[in-house]
């Protein structure tokens, strides 16, 4: 790595390896095996690969949640990064507004304050109206939607995203891309996002990660060039993002016939 | 733009959306269910009565032997005479203070070994079997050792009562605080919560619900505790006043006491009840 990159670097993964054991069979599970990548200050990058690849594995490593067996993971800068975790997240004995001002309760900011400072998030993923309520009381995509907003609340340099819009409706989720987008380009963060939609990770990122099945690798590195901003409905009228989604389905496709040799 | 700015209006079906308003027929069956639960709730406090209809039909019907069993009238008869000469209310009075301080002596202390122990592993590896190993040790056995040490006031029945509520509030917290689902405490790890936090915003209400278990149990077997230790050493009390009865072979006067024990640990686990319905709305199912 050059020394310029490495200045602008925001997260760097270096030959990153992490394996579970399990003491009962005494087996071990290798969810990744030497993975290295890095993302830039204020860029936007998505990780998209198949399921039990390690995506989420390396997200909780980056996160400090996780310790690596061997490798190198780096957060360069400011503060710890805010995630969106892709499991059901919210605490059920905490109102929505309270869900999404906990960060700020963690750095003890008084409650009027903090409920005052994350009011437009709430407006921003359309749960006015809800603030009161508690999560049993809203639907799987309302308490997704909570959980974005509580790591936005958080205003982390850099932000992990595991699937954060895996639950919500198309249409939700083509609103919740564009404020994350608008968000993104307002405040320059750096962005780690998981998916499983191929599509959502063109519309989203400066660059696609490819990941090869478990342990998972780095099978491509793509850039994705469309002007910025980008209007997530119009972005479909551009070739390119088709040419561009047939490359990256074939290299999950190609990525999934070697493992099959392989195993 | 103009696209996506449409739909952000559509966006919001759950949010400001135009008011869709019920009909008062829609209104009315949408409340039924819980107007019929809330009717049935309230009837449902009284059920205890059908034991005291079964043993009054069966007295009357002379199937049980009254000089053992008098009626539940000729208890009630005697009861309001004693409420109106203002003679149950010295013992009840002293029995709910010494249940009252004994209580929050155990629960207190057993709550917070409960939540640290269930947080950190060192600790719990030290603490934890020798509490296992204090648990068994038969509370009533260790009264006359209790009696001895604190006399045979007031502190003495604190002290029993605390110890039988510390190891069930102990459990049960610590039971509550090993489930907490780890997500929620990778999500406070990944906010930067220190260790406070997470044991007053994350272990605390997530254990609630085995909590409220706790307490309740705790609530009722302070009731036995003290009423048992009220037969050996003290002048005063509900336990003292059965004791006292059964002495002079006053089974009515027996019962009454036995009925006004059943009758306050009833109302404290009744209210415990209401006050977990209020602390923990999520855990209603
Ligand atoms: N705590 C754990 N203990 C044991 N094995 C684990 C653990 N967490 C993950 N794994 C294993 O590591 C591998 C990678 O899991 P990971 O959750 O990172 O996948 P993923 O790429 O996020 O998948 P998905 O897209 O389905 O969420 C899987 O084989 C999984 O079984
Ligand atoms: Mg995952």
């Amino acid at each position: 790595m050059t020394t310029t990159a490495a200045t602008e670097a925001s997260i760097i993964v270096e030959g990153l390896t992490k394996a579970f054991y399990e003491p009962r069979t005494d087996s071990e599970t290798i969810a990744l095996k030497k993975l290295s990548f890095s993302v830039r200050q204020g860029e936007f990058v998505c990780l998209v690969g198949p399921s039990g690849c390690g995506k989420t594995t390396a997200l909780r490593v980056i996160a400090d949640l996780e310790q690596p067996l061997s490798g190198e993971v780096q957060v360069v800068g400011g503060g710890r990064p805010a995630v969106v975790f892709q499991e059901q997240s919210v605490f059920p004995w905490m109102s929505v507004q309270d869900n999404i001002a906990f960060p700020l309760r963690v750095r003890g900011i008084w409650r009027k304050d903090r409920l005052e400072r994350t009011r437009h998030l709430i407006d921003l993923v359309g749960l006015n109206g809800f603030e009161k309520s508690l999560p049993h009381q809203l639907s799987g995509g309302m308490k997704q939607r909570v959980s974005v907003a509580r790591a936005l609340a958080e205003d982390a340099d850099v932000l992990l995203m595991d699937e954060p819009f895996g639950a919500l409706d198309e249409q939700t989720r083509l609103e919740l891309q564009q404020e994350l987008l608008r968000i993104w380009d307002a405040s320059g963060k750096t962005v780690l996002f998981i998916t499983h939609s191929v599509d959502e990770a063109l519309t989203l990122a400066d660059r696609v990660l490819v990941m090869s099945h478990r342990p998972g690798r780095i099978l491509a590195d793509l850039q994705v060039g469309f002007s910025r901003p980008r209007d997530v409905v119009e972005l479909r009228r551009d070739e390119r993002f088709w040419d561009l989604t047939y490359k990256v389905w074939s290299l999950l496709k190609s990525g999934a016939a070697i493992e099959g040799d392989a195993g | 733009m103009s696209a996506t700015d449409t739909n952000a209006d559509c966006m919001r079906p759950t949010g400001n959306a135009a008011p869709a308003e019920l009909s008062t027929q829609e209104k009315e069956r949408l409340r039924a269910p819980f107007n019929r639960e809330r009717v049935f709730r309230n009837f449902s406090y009284f059920s205890p009565i059908v034991i005291l209809l079964l043993w009054e039909i069966s007295a009357q019907l002379g199937a049980i032997d009254l000089r053992f069993f008098p009626p539940p009238s000729a208890i009630a008869e005697t009861f309001l005479s004693m409420i109106v000469s203002l003679e149950l209310f010295r013992h009840i009075g002293a029995t709910l203070q010494r249940v009252a301080v004994g209580f929050l002596m155990g629960a207190v202390p057993g709550l917070f070994m409960g939540i640290f122990l269930g947080l950190f592993l060192r600790p719990r590896q030290i603490v934890g079997p020798i509490l296992a190993a204090l648990y068994p040790v038969p509370k009533i056995a260790i009264l006359p050792l209790i009696l001895l040490v604190f006399g045979t006031g007031d502190m003495s029945k604190y002290v029993i009562i605390a110890i039988g509520v510390f190891f069930l509030m102990y459990y049960n917290t610590f039971g509550g605080v090993r489930q907490v689902p780890q997500i929620y405490l990778d999500v406070a790890q990944s906010t930067g919560a220190n260790r406070y936090q997470v044991f007053t915003q994350i272990a605390l209400p997530s254990a609630l619900p085995q909590i409220f278990t706790g307490l309740k149990l705790s609530a009722g077997t302070s009731f036995i505790i003290i009423a048992a230790a009220e037969f050996l050493g003290a002048r005063s009390g509900v336990g003292f006043f059965i004791w006292a009865s059964w002495q002079t072979f006053s089974v009515t006067r027996m019962f009454v006491g036995i009925v006004t024990i059943s009758l306050l640990g009833y109302l404290t686990l009744t209210l415990i009840d209401l006050i977990e319905r209020r602390v923990v709305p999520w855990a209603r199912n």
